[in-house]
């Protein structure tokens, strides 16, 4: 993702907001995928499973989620200060 | 007793027919226009018939004949009802207080005299 | 190092622990929260996830099961980097109703039942309170570990001992910080922090281990991830099954644990860290994973086979003589267990003294409720009597169960069993349909399966359950095994509870939501929940007496009217010498807003409703916004009714006024025609008898013969004059009159209707009074109709005036432009109930009375006077009767059939 940028106009900030709350929706939803689909690769019966590899696919998915995260919290934190007002506390993270 | 007839009646033009019309057949006829002592008139001195309006100043005819027909003295005298009243109420409560017969004005002149004649004691 | 070492280590972390607390509420006193309610400090808090089962634990999991240990912390992680979802909403709706712990939120949803608050509360004490008697071992197995270590014996009577004495040291802490005072809000920034403080020293801890493990022992990431696939065995392979379960259960326990929405929900000082704690707390739990699996392989190969896997984070530095690095670690692992038993015991300590103990006091103790002060100390007391007895009640359970391996898998267990909150908790949010009949059956079933089917078979054979349920069935029925039920046996014990408990859970929730009734109160919440975000978020952040002063008015309004509302503050505020609206909220100020409230909706509603909002009770302000509007549109409504009911009345009494008037109108139509028969036929009779008289005139003298026809023509005329009145008073009615407008002087028209008066009952002698001077004015009018009016109203007095010696007092005034002559006499004059008639056609005052005339002449007088542009009226009062007749004294010159016309329509 670039840099933000100012807003052309209202319209489209509200359409790239309303995506971005799509997106923070839609996460989870992948986070989940991704999390599920090593108990479908194949273990060969009786074997022990490759853990080590599993366990690199496991917390580079877990690192994905959490920069993604953080990059969408801080864009919505930006909704949250708007439906907020005036509330102290700007850019505390 | 004779052949006296009192008639209780205020239009002075009816009471002058009515006293022409019975003194030519030989009634002696008496008139009194106002109806608040009619029935002490009457008491005094009871007539062959009485001839009472309804419509009367002072007193309605029918309270004449109400008190009229609960003294002992007048109860038996004939009472004819005249009057310009014609309707049915009227007539049911001339019967009612107990008249002894109800004429509607106008009246024919001869229908008055035989009704005189028919109702008088003498 | 030595045991009194390890206590003194202990014991100084344990001060600087309060004294970090102690500092951070004083600071808060002095209202410098800011840095301390920082989204760091929130995500650090939110580690009471990870207590000494996944400090010690998770390193045992893994080294027995291999990466499966890390669903505990997936889950979570997709829950918060999905906060989006759900955990937003839960904050925002926490924050709205004030709530004070999961069964306060579950409980206010569902129509503020205390029924749910209680189920909830006892499923919550029942799955943490094995838990924490987990912690509390962990704290004591470490503590043997570490001694034995060192002394090379075990000293079992020495841990029980250190238990006992890190229960009291817990208990005095979370009385100390988490009972200090009866916020509001719930919240505890001493006691939060401090958590943070252990959360970075357990994170600190595990991560020090991790880094000596892969870099002092191994050769770096390669050499370890080498390691691991060297030490994987074949029941490391991950099962689907459970791997789904697990993401799942542990996902769920992140939101339904009772000290998770404590720091979640509960301790949460703004929506916006809820933000950063999104990847940040995901970020933590990466952390405190990602060295699990390394520390297990390298325990697995370093340590003696049979030593406790659950204890390697400590035994492996102290066996490899790393005493600084075990000091560190058992530090850590003493947080982790002390900061999860702080913090489950608040949580739990809140819901027992809201759910359970006030309210039985209160049951208990009748009578008036006590006052606010009393109230505070009440809540207080009984929250400290709760924190004493979770915490005896997790010892006793510690010291009775200790060691057993049940004690080991009570993590997941508790899980389940919260999880059993989730169908309601998720209804709750998202389901306005949801109700409490659903969410107490939903949640009892859940409950007790949980119980049958996982918790009580946990203490192993014989304990709870016997062996023959467990094998057989309860009386031998197969298909209630509890490892079993309804014959499934394809599921391991966890996710065989999980899955029944969870689905008969939802079943029965969804059936008696879809049944059940839901009350007002809970139609209210269910939709302040559902539609958490279209509230304006008025709750957050009020605090001054302005804000209670303004949702006064706010509510205020809508009761009283804006106006009125607005009048009455500002003069409030006017006399405490405030501008504006806003007066202070003091007592007095209070109790006239409820007064006034009171005379709309009744005393007990309006002291309900103040109290509401000064008293910041459970019941929100948008709640009562809700019951005001409500409440506001009821007595709209009822006042419509009113007015409609009201409007009824009065057309039905116009109704029954026209009907009295037209009743009168037809008694007076019939004795109108009697008495037009009766005026007809006497001047008949007189030309019907006289014109037989005639007829039959032989013999007659000619001086009575002309007599009787002059009688005949005198009743002729009589009748015409009759029939004349009738006509003229028809034609005065539809205004079609022709006015004879001329010039006369009023005192000629008053003699003029002396005289022609006279003769009427002449023998009577009247004394007229007359005001020469004021009658010499000239008007302009139809002189003979005004004159006809003066004669019937001076023959009216000589007919009826009842005085002995009747006098006859004509006055003239001028009122601008109308003259007003005015008539009296000084008779009896008219009744007052006959008043209204008089001037009615064929009105006579009594049959008796009449003297002559059809009770035409006033209705002819009225008529006139109208096409003249005035008036005739009777003056009331005046001892005899007075008739005023006044008119213009210039009559405007206008066509006949328009300006008489509306003015008599307009007079009407």
């Amino acid at each position: 993702m670039s840099a933000p940028q100012e807003p052309l106009f209202v319209a489209r900030e509200t359409f790239r907001r309303r995506r971005l709350m799509d997106a923070a929706r839609l996460l989870p939803v992948l986070g989940l995928f991704l999390v599920l689909l090593p108990m479908m690769w194949p273990a060969p019966e009786g074997e022990a499973p490759r853990a080590a590899r599993e366990g690199v696919y496991l917390f580079l998915v877990w690192f994905g989620l959490i920069i993604a995260a953080a990059v969408l919290a801080r864009r919505l934190s930006a909704v949250l200060n708007g439906e907020s007002g005036t509330a102290s506390g700007e850019g505390e993270m | 007793m004779g052949k006296r007839v009192l008639v209780i009646e205020d239009e002075a033009n009816i009471s002058e027919a009515i006293r022409f019309i019975l003194s030519r057949d030989g009634w002696e006829v008496e008139i009194h226009p106002d109806g608040t002592d009619a029935a002490s008139v009457v008491t005094a001195c009871p007539p062959s018939l009485v001839i009472l309006d309804v419509m009367l100043p002072g007193r309605s005819g029918f309270d004449i004949l109400r008190s009229l027909r609960e003294a002992e003295p007048t109860r038996a005298v004939p009472v004819l009802m005249l009057t310009a009243k014609g309707q049915a109420a009227d007539r049911e409560l001339a019967a009612r207080f107990g008249a002894t017969r109800f004429m509607t004005k106008p009246f024919a002149n001869a229908d008055l005299l035989a009704a005189v004649r028919d109702l008088a004691v003498t | 190092m030595s045991v009194n070492l390890l206590v003194i280590a202990c014991l100084a972390y344990v001060v600087f622990l309060f004294l970090v607390a102690f500092a951070v509420e004083r600071q808060a006193e002095r209202g410098r929260v800011r840095w301390l309610r920082s989204s760091l400090i929130y995500t650090l808090s939110l580690s009471v996830y990870c207590t000494a089962w996944t400090f010690y634990g998770a390193v045992g999991y893994a080294a027995r099961s291999g990466l499966e240990f890390v669903t505990i912390y997936l889950g979570p992680t997709l829950v918060f980097v999905g906060w989006w979802l759900m955990l937003r909403k839960l904050v925002r709706i926490g924050k709205q109703q004030r709530v004070t712990s999961i069964a306060d939120m579950i409980s206010a949803r569902y129509g503020k039942s205390n029924l749910i608050g209680v189920l909830v509360t006892l499923l919550c004490i029942v799955a943490a309170t094995p838990y924490i008697a987990l912690q509390l071992q962990s704290i004591a197995l470490s503590f043997a570990a570490f001694t034995s270590e060192l002394n090379g014996d075990g000293l079992s009577d020495r841990q029980d001992f250190f238990a006992l004495w890190v229960a009291a040291g817990l208990a005095l802490f979370t009385i100390l910080f988490g009972t200090r005072n009866l916020d509001a809000n719930e919240q505890h920034p001493g006691v939060v922090t401090a958590i943070a403080v252990e959360a970075v020293v357990k994170l600190l801890a595990l991560i020090a281990v991790g880094v000596f493990v892969v870099w002092v022992v191994a050769d770096g990431p390669g050499d370890i991830l080498t390691r691991i696939d060297a030490a994987a065995r074949p029941e490391w392979a991950i099962q689907p099954g459970r791997w789904i379960g697990l993401v799942f259960l542990a996902g769920v326990a992140i939101i339904c644990l009772p000290r998770m929405f404590q720091v979640t929900v509960v301790e949460n000082a703004d929506e916006r860290h809820l933000a950063t704690a999104s990847w940040a707390f995901p970020l933590y739990l990466f952390a405190i994973s990602l060295f699990v699996l390394p520390i297990a392989v390298v325990g697995l190969e370093l340590m003696p086979s049979g030593s406790n896997p659950d204890l390697f984070v400590l035994t492996l530095p102290l066996t490899l003589g790393q005493d600084g690095l075990a000091m560190l670690a058992f530090l850590g692992g003493f947080s982790a267990a002390t900061s999860m038993v702080i913090v489950a015991t608040i949580a739990l300590a809140t819901m027992v003294s809201n759910h359970l103990m006030v309210p039985l006091w209160l049951h208990f103790k009748k009578g008036p409720a006590g006052r606010r002060g009393d109230m505070r100390g009440l809540v207080l007391n009984s929250r400290r009597l709760a924190i004493c007895l979770l915490l005896g009640l997790g010892y006793v359970y510690y010291a009775v169960t200790g060691g057993s391996a049940a004690l080991a898998a009570i993590g997941l267990i508790a899980f389940v069993g919260v999880a059993q909150m989730l169908p309601a908790l998720v209804g709750a949010l998202f389901w306005r349909g949801a109700n409490r009949i659903g969410a107490a059956i939903g949640l009892g079933a859940g409950f007790l399966i949980w119980l049958y089917a996982l918790f009580l078979p946990s203490f192993g054979p014989g304990v709870f359950l016997s062996a023959q349920v467990m094998a057989e069935g309860p009386f031998g029925i197969g298909w209630l095994r509890p490892y079993a039920l309804f014959g499934v046996t394809t599921l391991d014990p966890l996710l065989h509870a999980l899955f029944w408990s969870l689905t008969l859970n939802t079943v029965a929730f969804v059936t008696g939501s879809l049944l059940g009734f839901p009350t007002p109160i809970e139609r209210v919440q269910g939709a302040q929940f559902v539609n958490a975000f279209d509230i304006q978020a008025g709750a957050r952040g009020w605090s001054q007496s302005a804000a209670e002063a303004e949702d006064l008015l706010a509510m205020a309004q809508r009761i009283l009217g804006t106006a009125e509302t607005q009048r009455f503050f500002q003069a409030h505020a006017a006399a405490q010498g405030k501008a504006g609206f806003l007066p202070d909220t003091t007592p007095q100020f209070l109790d006239a807003v409820e007064r006034k409230l009171a005379g709309s909706v009744g005393a007990a509603t309006a002291h309900a409703m103040i109290e509401q909002i000064v008293g910041r009770a459970i019941v929100s302000v948008e709640d009562l916004m809700a019951v005001a509007s409500e409440t506001a549109q009821i007595m709209e409504y009822s006042n419509q009714l009113e007015g409609k009911s009201a409007e009824l009345e009065r057309t039905a009494r116009q109704l029954r006024e026209a009907n009295d008037m037209l009743t009168k109108l037809s008694v007076q139509k019939d004795a109108f025609l009697s008495q037009i028969s009766h005026e007809l036929r006497t001047p008949m009779t007189s030309i019907r008898a006289f014109s037989e008289i005639l007829m039959d005139a032989e013999g007659m003298p000619p001086e009575d013969q002309v007599k009787y026809a002059r009688i005949i023509h005198d009743e002729t005329i009589r009748l015409t004059r009759l029939l004349d009145d009738l006509l003229d008073l028809s034609v005065l009615e539809n205004g079609q009159v022709n006015l004879d407008i001329q010039e006369a002087r009023l005192s000629d028209l008053i003699d003029r209707a002396i005289l022609a008066s006279n003769s009427v009952q002449p023998q009577r002698k009247f004394r007229i009074q007359r005001d020469s001077a004021a009658e010499q004015v000239k008007v302009e009018t139809d002189t003979g109709r005004l004159s006809q009016v003066f004669i019937n109203v001076l023959s009216n007095a000589r007919k009826y005036c009842d005085a002995d010696a009747p006098v006859m007092e004509i006055s003239v005034a001028r009122n601008e432009d109308m003259i007003e002559v005015d008539f009296a006499d000084n008779g009896s004059g008219i009744p007052f109930e006959k008043q209204a008639l008089i001037f009615e056609k064929f009105a006579r005052l009594t049959d008796q009375m009449q003297a002559g005339g059809a009770g035409l002449g006033l209705a002819i007088c009225r008529e006139i006077m109208i096409n003249l542009g005035g008036s005739i009226a009777y003056v009331p009062g005046q001892g005899g009767a007075v008739f005023r007749v006044s008119f213009p004294q210039v009559l405007a010159r206008t066509e006949p059939d328009q300006g008489p016309v509306s003015e008599r329509s307009a007079a009407e």
